[in-house]
């Protein structure tokens, strides 16, 4: 299956093409190359899942390919870094999620960026991503994802500063450049840590359950946790960066100051679940070494999904409302992946995760690429400036629908079925975490359907201009997202994608069911009371609780709290000091160098007068007084 | 020092009496050098340096190896080398003079030619 | 006897003429001394036996480029020019060092010829000179003497490209 090499390759050169050519060609030339190597790539994505999935499956469970392998840089005999592409059922799931969103997004965008300025950039930029993410996920090595991995944060800041004339959206790419790269720096030392005590990078040898790769490990502890603990949490601190998990989430709001179409392939389907991949990735080495970081995990990732969804009620600006509502979704996907065990009906919990993975994508992609169709419209991102639009815009109102019933969990959508999976894992591990969860998805289903009467229903804003319906080219990926959304739960994901790889049958657990649904029908009714139509009640609400309300709409002052400790205590306390030795030790120190320098040389300069005799007279008298040294001394 | 006085009345002429005779000559040559402004005077210094040589090589080749013949060809490719050396030289001098209207080293701080002559 | 005599007269001319080359007000007077010395150098090759040497000395020096001196005086100068003194403190220098240095040579030449060299008597005729001068073989020095005639034209191109007017 070496043909895999072009998924990454084709996306690569066009980078490079798009990059090159810049303003000389014409742009929609420019975005026609970058989508037809897309739907090459696309097509190759689905090629190979169908060959992977029909052929990979002979002794009762999914064996993983390495489709090509070179190595790159050998350090010892045991350390070398190899680039490679390895195919196993998640890396195959997620280029297929990967080359699915990230076409739609390019089909999105000729008709979203159309007549912007740096339309070629924007494209070469989304196809550098789009090789970055393919490149991450089939990373055959932990140091080949760690590369991609910085690529993808890279490519990252350079399209959430796509519009570098707006100080937002520079202080944004800043932000989420800086706060993923420190997480990444807790990512570089677990694979430090991790790789000098097993002599391996090689994922395959590292979930291989050979214990001996680990016997290294044994008994060595440092500050009385095991080192295995520290280089997996370390590792996840990389995950969490990316995924943004509290308390590393807050650059993820304010990356919405990107196009909105890259606000829905990055910040929402598919660099944020690099965290979730990358933990699942090393499902095996958590659940068997470090079950108390798996915990911690799942912890965490409730503790995220809650507080972001929280925020979420709160929010006006309806890219921050679909931010959290990620945030959120994500702490899903890391309860699913904290709770489940090894194996069977024990790996449910990483299946449902994987799954909830892939219709999040699909559904939350849709959900940005409807918003992006609204503010095409409005030309607005508050919500206050909607309302009233389902009757000029229907197809996005419509796909919208299907995708808030879907993040809501009502069946048969297919955020449904993942989500239940999820609940279901968790009521096992915790009946208590377990509520814990299904309250959130109840949430969820509140802020997602106000959201949607805030948009689509309400009072009928004055516009400028009246909102008409989308171009075809955004409305397309709408409508096939929206298809997708509708049946992907029927997909018998259990057959393809478990921890252990042998296929495994998706029941539904008909009381954790039930229970979800009904606590999603009550939010929505709750919901449909408060904002179907203009009334007092939300109001009243956030005066009762103006604490409450004033804290969540502030995102619980975390951005303060780290401005607080950044400006007043980092700056303050070691970087004003810091600064002040520079300037005035090492500074002065080069400064004095050059000062002596300059007062010699204005001493000695008069020795160069240019004058033929002067310098013959110099040399001949040095000539004699080397002599004289030389016979006399 | 005093041999060569008191060679004086022995009939014969002693080789270091050739070589200080040189370096007398040499010396002036190098004060001539060092001291004058005068580009013409300058060649006439060098002249007197380049002579001063000879007259060694001339004296060790005579004196010591007077079988052989190398100081002697080397003296008289160095009167042909300085033959050269003086004819390019009082070019560029004549040169000189026909921009500057001198012949001081003093003035030559820039080679090329002046502005109101272009 | 008397090729000491002959010698140290020659040495007083070199000695006296070459200060005087060196240090007089004018440049026409400069040449004429510059060539007494060179004459009185030529002398010093006969008292050597190189005859040849000495017709060199006389026909190319003396003869050659004193021509050459004398023309660019007579092209730079005005008649009765003098040269305006170099300042107090440069000769003094210039001076400085040149007897230092002379003390220093002649010290070291003094204090390391320990015997008395005597010259042999050898004919070198002018035959010898040419064979030796037109010869490939060891000792002989054909081309040294191409690589002469190429400066020489070298020079002589040299000399009309920079002095022509322009």
């Amino acid at each position: 299956m070496q043909y895999t090499l072009l998924i990454l390759i084709l996306p690569l050169l066009s980078f490079v093409i798009l990059g090159l050519v810049d303003s000389k060609w014409k742009a929609q030339v420019a975005g026609t190359l970058g989508t037809a190597i897309l739907v090459t790539v696309t097509l190759l994505s689905y090629y190979t899942a169908w060959e992977y999935f029909s052929t990979a499956n002979i002794t009762g469970s999914y064996q993983r390919i390495i489709a090509f392998e070179t190595e790159w840089v050998r350090f010892t005999d045991y350390l070398h870094i190899n680039l490679g592409i390895l195919l196993d059922p998640i890396s195959v799931m997620m280029l297929v999620v990967i080359s699915t969103v990230s076409l739609m997004v390019h089909i999105y965008s000729l008709g979203y960026m159309h007549g912007e300025k740096g339309f070629e950039r924007y494209y070469a930029f989304l196809s550098l991503f789009t090789f970055s993410m393919l490149g991450l996920v089939v990373a055959t090595n932990i140091f080949q994802m760690y590369i991609f991995w910085e690529l993808v944060g890279a490519s990252s800041y350079l399209l959430i500063g796509f519009y570098y004339t707006k100080p937002e959206a520079v202080a944004a790419s800043k932000k989420a450049f800086i706060v993923t790269r420190f997480a990444d720096l807790g990512f570089l030392i677990g694979i430090l840590v991790l790789s000098y005590y097993t002599k391996t990078f090689d994922f395959g040898i590292l979930t291989s359950g050979n214990a001996s790769v680990f016997a290294s490990t044994t008994g060595v502890t440092y500050m009385g946790i095991s080192v295995m603990s520290w280089a997996m949490g370390l590792i996840f601190v990389g995950g969490a960066g990316k995924s943004a998990m509290f308390p590393l989430h807050i650059w993820l709001p304010d990356a919405m100051e990107g196009p909105t179409p890259v606000s829905a392939l990055i910040h929402a389907a598919t660099m944020v679940v690099a965290g979730v991949y990358l933990v699942a990735r090393l499902f095996p080495v958590y659940y068997v070494y470090s079950p108390e970081v798996l915990h911690g995990v799942a912890y965490l990732g409730a503790i995220t999904s809650l507080f972001a969804a929280i925020i979420a009620c709160v929010q006006t600006d309806i890219k921050r409302v679909l931010a959290f509502s990620t945030i959120s979704q994500i702490g899903f996907m890391m309860v699913g992946l904290g709770v489940s065990g090894m194996g069977g009906h024990h790996g449910l919990g990483y299946m449902a995760s994987m799954f909830h993975l892939t219709t999040h994508a699909m559904f939350k992609a849709l959900l940005f690429l409807g918003a992006g169709s609204i503010i095409h419209a409005v030309h607005s991102n508050e919500m206050s400036l909607m309302g009233g639009l389902r009757k000029h815009m229907p197809i996005t109102h419509i796909s919208f629908l299907i995708a808030c019933l879907a993040i809501a969990g009502i069946p048969p959508f297919s955020g449904f079925f993942s989500k239940d999976e999820i609940l279901a894992a968790t009521f096992e591990f915790s009946p208590y975490l377990g509520a814990a969860m299904s309250f959130i998805a109840g949430l969820t289903a509140f802020y997602m359907f106000r959201l949607y009467y805030g948009i689509f229903w309400g009072v009928e804003h004055k516009h400028a201009h009246t909102p008409h319906e989308s171009p075809l080219a955004m409305a397309l990926p709408l409508i096939f997202l929206a298809t997708v959304t509708v049946f992907a739960g029927f997909i018998p994901f259990g057959e393809f994608v478990t921890n252990d790889g042998a296929p495994y049958e998706i029941e539904l657990n008909m009381l954790v069911a039930g229970i979800s649904v009904g606590v999603a029908l009550v939010f929505i009714l709750l919901a449909t009371i408060l904002y179907r139509k203009e009334s007092k009640i939300p109001t009243q609400l956030a005066t009762t609780f103006a604490g409450l309300h004033a804290a969540a709409s502030h995102r619980f002052y975390i951005d303060e709290v780290y401005l607080f400790i950044t400006k007043k205590i980092v700056f303050n306390l070691v970087s004003t000091p810091i600064a002040w030795f520079d300037r005035h030790v090492i500074d002065a120190t080069m400064d004095g160098f050059a000062s002596i320098t300059q007062r010699i040389s204005v001493l000695i300069k008069g020795l160069q007068s240019g004058d033929v005799q002067n310098y013959a007279y110099i040399i001949l008298m040095g000539a004699l007084v080397i002599a004289g040294l030389v016979i006399y001394f | 020092m005093f041999d060569v006085f008191s060679n004086f009345s022995s009939g014969i002429i002693p080789m270091e009496a050739y070589l200080l005779l040189s370096l007398v000559m040499f010396f002036a040559g190098i004060y001539g050098f060092i001291s004058r402004k005068s580009l013409l005077m300058i060649l006439i210094s060098i002249e007197l340096i380049l002579n001063a040589a000879d007259i060694n090589f001339v004296v060790f080749n005579r004196y010591l190896y007077a079988g052989h013949m190398e100081g002697f060809f080397f003296a008289l490719f160095t009167i042909a080398v300085s033959a050269c050396e003086t004819a390019v030289a009082i070019a560029i001098v004549i040169n000189i003079y026909r921009n500057l209207h001198n012949v001081n080293v003093d003035s030559l701080h820039e080679l090329h030619e002046p502005e109101s002559e272009q | 006897m008397a090729q000491q005599i002959i010698f140290y007269i020659l040495a007083i001319v070199i000695s006296v003429f070459s200060i005087m080359a060196v240090s007089s007000k004018r440049l026409i007077r400069s040449a004429t001394y510059l060539l007494f010395v060179l004459l009185a150098t030529a002398g010093l090759y006969i008292l050597l036996g190189y005859y040849y040497l000495f017709a060199v000395q006389t026909a190319v020096y003396a003869g050659g480029i004193m021509i050459l001196f004398i023309f660019a005086i007579l092209l730079t100068q005005k008649p009765g020019d003098k040269i305006a003194p170099e300042p107090m403190r440069q000769r003094l220098l210039a001076i400085a060092l040149s007897v230092i240095g002379l003390a220093f040579t002649a010290h070291i030449i003094m204090h390391n010829i320990n015997r008395v060299y005597t010259l042999m008597d050898t004919q070198i005729t002018t035959k010898h000179i040419g064979m030796t001068l037109m010869g490939t073989e060891k000792f002989q020095y054909l081309l040294p003497f191409e690589l002469i005639s190429v400066l020489l034209l070298a020079c002589i191109v040299g000399g009309i490209m920079i002095a022509r007017r322009r």
